[in-house]
């Protein structure tokens, strides 16, 4: 056999095997009941608007919320890793590999339960509150190895340069390292975005009322409520729209960069 | 300043990188108005040499004094120093982030703290100075290493230095590009600029060079007029190198 005869009678199989699954897959699935349990639009109806103005708010919220507290908290943690200086670089790389190697989940009930019961800290702003930090405290360690080897990313040169110029050590990076490092790490930052946009179903943990339930929490209640999957189909696309196009950002950006190159 | 005190003098300037002494023993200076050139093998530590002069390497021990001032007291304001110090680098490190104007406005706002007005109008002022008036709104990346290398001197000139440091300026560039940075050197080293470069232009080094410095595995081998260092060498090293350049 010819190789190039080969290779269509290789992909021939293929397709033909992904036909066969789809069609067992078609005729074995009990398509009305399916439809029942997660596709019920009158359900679905019944959770708008709350599940935009209160749901899709709040994840939005703790979201913001958290991505901001935890940006700054990294960048402090970013530049203590670089300093000369040997106990700020020991502080922040233990701060950060302990973070990273606990689960998020660990964090969020240390904040929220652990800190207010062993140590009669309470941190205010209830949900929002103990959510922003608990969330923020777990980003900010994966942000602050991603900002610092932004940082690194940028050429020597350009610190040489601006010093040269007679700017100071702080003048310099300021602004001539840093923004072309935010330049360099808009993608992966937009990825943790993501990550931490999905992570806000976690706050469950803390108790949540009416006004402060994020989707998920909200999804859960309502498909209790209901005896019916259609709400986790309605939360799942509304995480969607609001990932999707970050994801899709993403792509773009890390496609011109690519060019650029 | 008094008339007498060189811009750079360098005295028994030592440098090492971990176990490798680059550089054994520098005893140099600049004098005002002088244009030197400082020319040697890789790896001779001639940019090294370069680099203590504005401190972007600290010496190991000796000193290094700019307009009289030791660089390597620790009470020394480095950056104050620096600032009258201009430097132009290999890879022209132009920040890519800015415009032309913004490049060359940056440090003279938060450095020298000039009005934005006076900022702009001393860099269209350079600019015209290098030819490079009409590219003042672009970003770094759509000129040419020329053209970026002029918009690099602009720099530098626009903080009014009184000496010019100058890091191999045309190496990267490619050859048809040479011609227009070197020209504006000539101009510069014309107007009485105080300057020390690094550089494998011997031609350069001839016609507009005061004095020829060569070195060799971290010392001045020879130092002298250019004709005499490169027409009529002294020492075996420097006939080997120049030699070996001239064969190319």
């Amino acid at each position: 056999m010819k190789k190039s005869t080969k290779a269509k009678v290789r992909r021939g199989i293929l397709y033909g095997t992904l036909i066969l699954i789809l069609a067992a897959v078609v005729l074995v699935a009990d398509w009305p009941t399916i439809q029942k349990a997660f596709f019920n639009p009158e359900i679905a109806a019944e959770m708008f608007p709350e599940v935009i103005t209160v749901a899709a708010k709040n994840t939005i919220i703790y979201t913001a919320l958290a991505f901001t507290f935890g940006l700054i908290l990294a960048l402090i943690l970013a530049l203590m890793k670089r300093s000369d200086i040997k106990p700020y670089k020991w502080i922040a790389t233990t701060y950060i590999e302990l973070f990273r190697g606990l689960p998020a989940l660990v964090t969020i009930i240390l904040v929220g339960f652990g800190l207010p019961i062993a140590m009669g800290v309470r941190i205010p702003g209830g949900t929002l509150g103990k959510g922003t930090v608990g969330l923020g405290i777990v980003v900010a360690a994966y942000m602050a190895e991603t900002i610092r080897a932004g940082i690194e990313a940028v050429p020597r040169g350009q610190m040489e340069a601006a010093r040269s110029l007679g700017m100071s050590k702080g003048a310099a990076t300021r602004s001539i390292v840093l923004p072309q490092a935010f330049r360099i790490i808009i993608p992966p930052l937009t990825n943790e975005l993501v990550i931490l946009i999905k992570d806000t179903s976690l706050l469950f943990v803390l108790g949540t009322t009416i006004a402060t339930k994020e989707l998920t929490k909200f999804g859960r209640d309502f498909m209790n409520d209901t005896f019916n999957g259609t709400p986790l189909i309605v939360i799942a696309l509304m995480y969607l729209i609001i990932t999707l196009p970050m994801t899709r950002f993403v792509a773009q950006l890390e496609k011109r960069a690519a060019r650029a190159r | 300043m008094e008339k007498n005190i060189p811009p750079i003098q360098i005295l028994e300037l030592h440098k090492s990188f971990g176990d490798l002494e680059v550089l054994r023993g520098i005893d140099f200076q600049v004098n005002a108005g002088e244009v030197v050139c400082v020319i040697g093998p890789s790896g001779s530590g001639k940019s090294t040499l370069l680099r203590c002069v504005n401190l972007l390497e600290i010496p190991t021990s000796g000193k290094v004094l700019v307009e009289g001032i030791d660089l390597t007291d620790p009470e020394t304001d480095v950056d104050a120093v620096r600032a009258r110090i201009g430097m132009v680098f290999q890879q022209f490190n132009l920040f890519p982030h800015l415009t032309v104007l913004r490049n060359l406005t940056i440090a003279q706002r938060q450095v020298l703290n000039r009005s934005e007005e006076e900022a702009d109008e001393t860099a269209r002022r350079v600019l015209e100075r290098v030819g490079m008036l009409d590219k003042i709104d672009e970003y770094p990346i759509n000129l040419s290493g020329g053209q970026m290398q002029r918009v690099a001197i602009a720099r530098s000139l626009s903080m009014d230095p009184d000496m010019m440091l100058f890091d191999e300026p045309t190496s990267a560039l490619d050859p048809e590009l040479v011609g227009e940075v070197l020209d504006v050197m000539r101009k510069l080293a014309e107007e009485g600029m105080t300057m020390m470069v690094v550089t494998h232009e011997m031609g350069f080094a001839r016609q507009v060079g005061d004095r020829v410095v060569f070195m060799d595995e971290g010392v001045v081998v020879e130092d002298g007029p250019p004709d005499d260092v490169l027409l009529n060498p002294q020492h075996e090293r420097t006939k080997k190198f120049l030699e070996a350049v001239l064969q190319q």
